[in-house]
Formats: structure tokens, C-alpha cells, sequence
């Protein structure tokens, strides 16, 4: 036991702020996109074609991270591509936590025919292939930001549902809710005053690991052409992309592959801190 | 007979799910935009052709009526004729899921190997440096899909370091004198090792992709309950006893940390199966995922029911094997 409390109280600092701080950069980044970008995202330039990165021979000055086939700036697309990746990552990461949070609620404290209806949708849900699902979606909503997201919401509700939904059962089990409802608030006030807080910090740490899955859909989607429209850089279509090129000019998969790569990891650690942080129980 | 009953409505519960995830691809996959007939006809077909091989396939009458239909057909087996391929979804279906399952547990194999070797090192290295990079290195598997590590693996395995085949299931110049679709099984059974091995060497770097992150799953959970187990006291009265460390984990502790883990992977094994359908793709391994994504690609709406029908299937089965399992193996379940 002693053992298993020092863990729980060791520090957790520096990955929270490791990860927060690349998450931060990364905003700012694609914020400042068109006055931080070195060329044009989508001029193409055959005379510029699969130049190499900067510390290669037969690089260009305006081109420090390479260009692709059609002589278009990786760094540029690279930062434009991450405008799509964070919007994704924070709409549809909100929409997904409201949409699955409120269902969970709802099924956990209220239990009886609400939870049954939910809980039955959640079996079903998680009976598809995730990523079969979202393309199949894409498919008939069409390609386009929009569709992207409502695609990850309707699949990804069910992660908030089943867990806020088990948390709510828990507090709801409380002697501090008894005595809300012997004290006459109302059940929907009790759920909202009493049982939210309660549930907030986990909501919070499931938000976080959703943002980092938006971007893995997104670039998942990207990968097999589905994304949004095909002359708008995304990190997934540089990828697809790079991946066709990748004996020719490895630096057009590299690069995007490394920015995804830390932004998952970013966010998915910033979730597992967080969980630390909040409640050092729940791990 | 209260097992009996128990089974009864596990199998009942198991229908209401594959009829619910019928009903909704089913009336989904009919508001894709885009006639999957006028796509299979050339151009310039007549009014009356359309017509004719819409009826053909059902697509004139109404979408419940169309659903009656597919689900009695279902029912006897038959899952409709596919418009790209114009052969039996079931063959099809069946064809291609022997390459998917094949895949799908020689993944869980390496995970838990991977995994519990991570979780017995970091368990026997505990306190020290060894630990500490066991804990990050899961950290990191655990962040990162199955996705990405199959591209990083393409890039060093199959660029910078081109030892294994990024592409495909087995090479094409080989010949097959196979009946069954279970290749790596048959090839193993019929002595034709050459086979195994090229086959092994296609499925290894899919199967190591959709493996790390479960593999660090296992290994998180399973150090935690060994680190659990060996504090409790039989296993200080083993210590006392003269047992060595080694035989500490292996002998005492292991047994009884084993069963969290076990559950677990059951329900990942399910997750794991759900990532076969991109990284069949990224690898163009001939499996039941890839076929499901060019299907929704050439809107062939038979192939596409089928198909998630069959995933639907597997992952209920698995799921209600886990409980069975886990019920066996933990007596305090049994009447749960």
C-alpha cells in the first residue's frame, strides 16, 4: 500500500506542461499561420518541386522544410493543415463531450427506461468498427469540415456516456444526494447542482484524450481521401500524399507524421495528467 | 437453470444488438448520395435498363420493404448478391475474413507477449532507472493509435530499414495449393514453411501496429496488480521460504495477477479488430477491413451491410466469450 500511495504522489508536473506548452505553441502556430508561413500553402511550382530540407544540398532559402511533387512548401502546408487538425480537435471534441456527457447523466442518475434506451444505443455503437462507421458516415454526409465532425460525434458520444454514466450511478448512490432530495430539490436541479460538479474533473480528462482522437480521425479520414476537399492541406493528406513519394522525397511524410505524432501524444498526456491531478483515485 | 436462463438472455440481448446496428447501417448507407446502379452501367444506359437491374437488386421498392426482404434473406444465410463483384456477400465476406482473423490474433500474441514482458521487467527492475523507462516507454505506446504506429513502422521497416513487406498479404509470385482462406494456418499444417514465412513477413508489421498500444495496456494493468500481488502475505511467506525473486513473480505472483489483465484484453481484443479496417488499408493487406472501405468507396451497399454485419457479429461473440471466460475463471461470478 505504501508503495502503491508514493506513486500516486509523485510528481506529475513536468509532462502536464511539457504537453501543454507543444499544445500552446501549436495554437499560436496555426493562429499566426499567414503571417508565419513561409509561402503560400497552395502555390504549386513545378521548378520548386521535392526540394529537400534545409540541411540537405539543393535546398532553397524559402523552403526550409522541403517542398512536395507540385512544389508546395511542407512547413506552410504544415501550419495551415494544423488549423484544420485544432478545429476539429476542439468542436468536435466539445460537441462529442456535450452530447455523451448529458446522455450518461441522464442514464446514470435517472436511471430506469432513460437508462435502458441509452444504454442499449451504447451496446449497438460499440458493436461497429469505429473507423468503418466514420468513413461509412463521410460517405453519406459528404466530404467537408462539417461532416468530419458530426461523423466523430455521432460515433464517439459513447465514450463520455459510459463513463459519466457509471460516475453518476456512483454519486448518485450518496448520502449527500439523499438528503438533496429529502430536502425537496428538484431531481433535474439535483442532477445539475449536485452530480455534475462531481462528475466535472472526469468529463474534463475525457475531453482532453477526445481532442487527441478528433485528430487522429481527421487524419485517418484524410488518409483514405475522405477528408475535406482534396486542395486544402490537412496533416492526414500530406501524409497520404508523402506516403505515395516516400522514396523520392521522405521529408513530405516525415515531418507531418512527426507533428501528429507529438499533438496525439500531447493531448492524450495532458488528459492523463490531469486525471492525476484532479483525482489521484481514479487511476 | 438459472444458467440456462443467464445464457438465454445473453443470447437475446447479443440479437436486439446485431438487429439495432442492421436497422440503423441499413437505413444509413440508403441516404448516400449516388445511384449504385447507374455506376455499374456505362454510359449511355437506357431509362429501362436502370430500371431493370434496380429491380434486379430491390432498389425500386421502399426502404422497409427492402429491409424485410434483406433480413429474411439474412436469416437463411443469404446476404445478397454484391454490385462491384456481382458474386455472394457471404463468399465474399467469408473470403476475406480468414485474412483479417488471422491478422487479428497474431496482433493480440504479440501484445501480450510484448506486454507481459514489459510488465514482468518493470515488476522485477522496480525502484529503478529500468522501471522508469519501462513506464514512459507504455506511456508513449498507449498515447499513440494503432494508426500512427503503422505508419512509423512503414517508414522505418519499410524505407530506412527495408526488412519486412509493407504491402500485402503474401507475394504474388507465389503460388498457393491452398483450399481454405486460413493461408497462415494451412501453410503450417501442409509443412510449406517458405509459405509461412513469407506470409509471416507480410503480417508482421500490420500485426506489430495494431499490437503496441495493447501491448501497453497489458503491461500497465499488469504490473499494477503484480505490484498489488506482491505485497499480500502468502507471497511474503514464499519470500521467507528461500524463493528467489524471479520465482516470486513468476511462481506466486503472476497466477493470481493474471485475472484483471485477462478481461481486459478481451475487451481491447475488440477495439484491436476495429483497427484492422485502416491499417489493412495502410498496409493493403487483403483482409475484410480493406474490402469494407472500397466497398463504401464503390457504394456497393450489399457488400457494405454484409460486412458490418460481420464485424457486428465478431465483436459481440468476443465480448460475450470474454464474460463466459471471466465467469469461469472467477467462481464468485458464476451466479452474478
Amino acid at each position: 500500500m505504501a508503495e502503491a500511495r508514493a506513486e500516486i504522489n509523485r510528481p506529475i508536473g513536468l509532462r502536464l506542461w511539457l504537453s501543454a506548452g507543444w499544445l500552446i505553441a501549436l495554437v499560436l502556430t496555426t493562429l499566426l499561420a499567414p503571417v508565419l508561413a513561409p509561402q503560400d500553402p497552395l502555390a504549386q511550382d513545378l521548378f520548386t518541386s521535392r526540394l529537400p530540407p534545409f540541411w540537405i544540398d539543393g535546398s532553397e532559402p524559402g523552403y526550409p522544410l522541403g517542398s512536395d511533387s507540385l512544389g508546395r512548401d511542407v512547413l506552410s502546408r504544415m501550419m495551415y493543415g494544423g488549423r484544420v487538425a485544432l478545429s476539429v480537435a476542439l468542436i468536435a471534441g466539445t460537441l462529442t463531450c456535450l452530447l455523451g456527457a448529458s446522455l450518461g447523466l441522464i442514464a446514470g442518475y435517472f436511471r430506469g427506461w432513460p437508462d435502458i434506451i441509452i444504454s442499449r444505443l451504447v451496446d449497438i455503437w460499440m458493436a461497429f468498427p469505429p473507423v468503418l462507421f466514420a468513413i461509412l458516415l463521410i460517405a453519406v454526409l459528404g466530404t467537408g469540415l462539417t461532416s468530419i465532425i458530426i461523423a466523430i460525434v455521432v460515433i464517439d458520444w459513447t465514450r463520455f456516456a459510459r463513463v459519466v454514466r457509471a460516475e453518476a450511478i456512483g454519486q448518485g448512490a450518496m448520502d449527500y444526494v439523499a438528503s438533496a432530495q429529502v430536502a425537496g430539490h428538484r431531481r433535474f436541479g439535483i442532477m445539475a447542482q449536485e452530480i455534475l460538479p462531481n462528475v466535472l474533473p472526469t468529463i474534463c480528462v475525457l475531453l482532453t484524450l477526445e481532442m487527441g482522437i478528433a485528430v487522429i480521425v481527421e487524419a485517418i479520414l484524410s488518409f483514405v481521401n475522405l477528408s475535406i476537399s482534396t486542395d486544402q492541406p490537412t496533416w492526414g493528406g500530406m501524409i497520404s500524399e508523402g506516403r505515395l513519394s516516400i522514396h523520392q522525397a521522405w521529408w513530405v511524410l516525415v515531418f507531418p507524421l512527426i507533428i501528429l505524432f507529438l499533438t496525439v501524444l500531447s493531448f492524450s498526456q495532458l488528459g492523463e495528467g490531469l486525471k492525476d491531478r484532479f483525482d489521484p483515485v481514479l487511476k | 437453470m438459472s444458467l440456462l436462463l443467464q445464457i438465454l438472455s445473453r443470447l437475446m440481448t447479443m440479437a436486439v444488438t446485431l438487429f439495432g446496428v442492421a436497422v440503423i447501417v441499413f437505413f444509413v448507407i440508403r441516404v448516400v448520395p449516388g445511384n449504385p446502379i447507374a455506376m455499374m452501367l456505362p454510359p449511355g444506359a437506357s431509362v429501362e435498363d436502370i430500371a431493370r437491374l434496380e429491380a434486379l437488386y430491390g432498389f425500386d421498392k421502399s426502404i422497409p420493404e427492402q429491409f424485410y426482404i434483406w433480413l429474411s434473406g439474412v436469416l437463411q444465410g443469404d446476404f445478397g448478391t454484391s454490385i462491384t463483384a456481382r458474386q455472394p456477400v457471404l463468399d465474399l465476406v467469408l473470403s476475406r475474413l480468414p485474412a483479417t482473423l488471422e491478422l487479428s490474433v497474431m496482433a493480440l500474441l504479440i501484445a501480450i507477449i510484448m506486454g507481459g514482458f514489459m510488465a514482468l521487467a518493470g515488476t522485477r527492475m522496480r525502484g529503478t532507472k529500468t522501471e522508469a523507462i519501462v513506464d514512459v516507454t507504455n506511456g508513449v505506446a498507449l498515447s499513440v493509435p494503432d494508426f500512427l504506429w503503422g505508419l512509423v513502422l512503414v517508414l522505418l521497416f519499410g524505407v530506412l530499414w527495408p526488412v519486412f513487406h509493407i504491402s500485402g498479404r503474401v507475394s504474388p509470385a507465389l503460388d498457393l495449393p491452398f483450399v481454405t482462406h486460413f493461408y497462415l494456418i494451412e501453410s503450417l499444417l501442409r509443412l510449406r514453411f517458405d509459405i509461412m514465412a513469407d506470409l509471416l513477413s507480410h503480417m508482421f508489421m500490420p500485426a506489430l501496429a495494431l499490437a503496441i498500444p495493447l501491448a501497453a495496456v497489458i503491461a500497465q494493468l499488469l504490473k499494477q496488480s503484480l505490484k498489488e500481488t506482491l505485497h499480500l502475505d502468502y507471497v511474503t511467506l514464499a519470500r521467507t521460504q528461500g524463493y528467489s525473486e524471479n520465482q516470486v513473480i513468476l511462481r506466486e505472483a503472476l497466477p493470481n495477477a493474471v485475472l484483471p489483465t485477462l478481461t481486459l484484453i478481451g475487451v481491447q481484443f475488440t477495439f484491436l479488430i476495429g483497427g484492422t479496417v485502416i491499417i489493412e488499408r495502410l498496409f493493403s493487406y487483403e483482409g475484410l477491413g480493406n474490402m469494407a472501405i472500397d466497398a463504401v468507396i464503390n457504394r456497393d451497399l450489399p457488400l457494405i451491410q454484409g460486412i458490418v454485419i460481420m464485424f457486428a457479429l465478431i465483436f459481440t461473440v468476443v465480448n460475450r466469450l470474454v464474460d463466459l471466460t471471466y465467469a469461469l475463471l472467477n467462481p464468485r461470478l458464476r451466479n452474478g
